[in-house]
């Protein structure tokens, strides 16, 4: 089953990244642009069909390794495939 | 005394703070990540600075799970003391020994120069042998340097004299290189035996390389 995991930058959290970006975009003309915030998409494939137990587990990875809580915040989704 | 000094793959330190601590007359060992126990004897544990793991997902997230961190933890939860030096800083608040999370610099860019830093707490064993106030001048090099922690947590820094050192200009004033809160440059855990540090103290020990203040720093450690 594919998971993909996405984590963000808590809000409140500086986002460096995303201001440089955004500044770039604004040099480029695109003044609609309100605010840019990246983060980063980790895809997993695991081997667990059903649904509630690969949430589980993936939300132990996050906790444990993928995101650093302090700062990050992540999201879990199961892609229709 | 005896220095462990761990090596990971990417660690590019070691040699470095195997020398400086070696030159205070020192014994110094390093170990490989893949051991699970430290020396037999061990006074103090340094993590060098480098790029553990390629840096691959977060600074120092992967090194917190290798063989040896599992001895440096269980070291520093017995009162042994370490220092974490630039990516060993960042392993130290990724194995959550030292509160807060390191962030990218705020201007994106990967910083190594120079930079003064001011003595903000020396009531510890890392910086005894310097005076509160004082300014030292050693070098910095790091992308992912940006020291945050929430409001509450930087209370407690403070409260407990924990705020170790700070980001500033010759004359003393605060000049922050990466977006750190409060320009902090390093920190100590509550127990004060584990410390933390983005500058690279074991680079500024001799003159002719431009600054021999790490050596006041490091000689913190050796009774």
């Amino acid at each position: 089953m594919k998971v993909i995991v996405n984590i963000q930058l808590k809000n409140g959290v500086l986002d460096p990244q995303g201001k440089a970006v955004h500044h770039a975009l604004s040099s480029l003309k695109f003044d609609e642009v309100n605010d840019v915030r990246i983060g980063k998409q980790i895809i997993l494939d695991i081997a667990e069909s059903d649904k509630a137990k690969a949430h589980e587990r993936v939300t132990i990875m996050c906790d444990e390794l993928l995101a650093n809580t302090v700062i990050e915040d992540y999201t879990i989704e199961f892609p229709a495939c | 005394m005896l220095v462990a000094v761990a090596v990971f793959p990417g660690t590019n330190c070691e040699i470095d703070t195997k020398y400086a601590f070696e030159k205070l007359g020192q014994e110094v060992v390093l170990v490989f990540h893949k051991e699970e126990k430290l020396p037999e004897g061990t006074d103090l544990v340094v993590l060098p600075g480098g790029f553990s793991y390629g840096d691959y997902l977060r600074s120092a997230a992967i090194a917190k799970f290798s063989p040896i961190m599992k001895a440096v933890i269980d070291f520093a939860n017995q009162g042994g003391k370490v220092l974490g030096i630039c990516n060993g800083f960042q392993m130290l608040v990724e194995a959550r020994l030292l509160p807060g999370a390191m962030k990218r610099n705020e201007n994106v860019h990967f910083i190594s120069q120079f930079h003064h830093l001011k003595v903000i707490a020396n009531d510890n064993t890392f910086l005894q042998k310097c005076s509160v106030g004082e300014l030292l001048n050693v070098p910095i090099a790091h992308g992912e340097g940006s020291f945050y922690i929430d409001e509450a947590g930087l209370k407690e820094l403070y409260a407990n004299h924990q705020v170790l050192l700070t980001y500033t200009n010759e004359k003393g004033d605060v000049q922050n290189p990466n977006g750190s809160v409060d320009s902090i440059a390093g920190i100590c855990n509550h127990a004060k035996n584990v410390f933390g540090l983005m500058p690279h103290p074991e680079r500024a020990i001799e003159k002719i390389l431009g600054s021999d203040d790490g050596v006041k720093m490091l000689e913190g450690f050796l009774n």
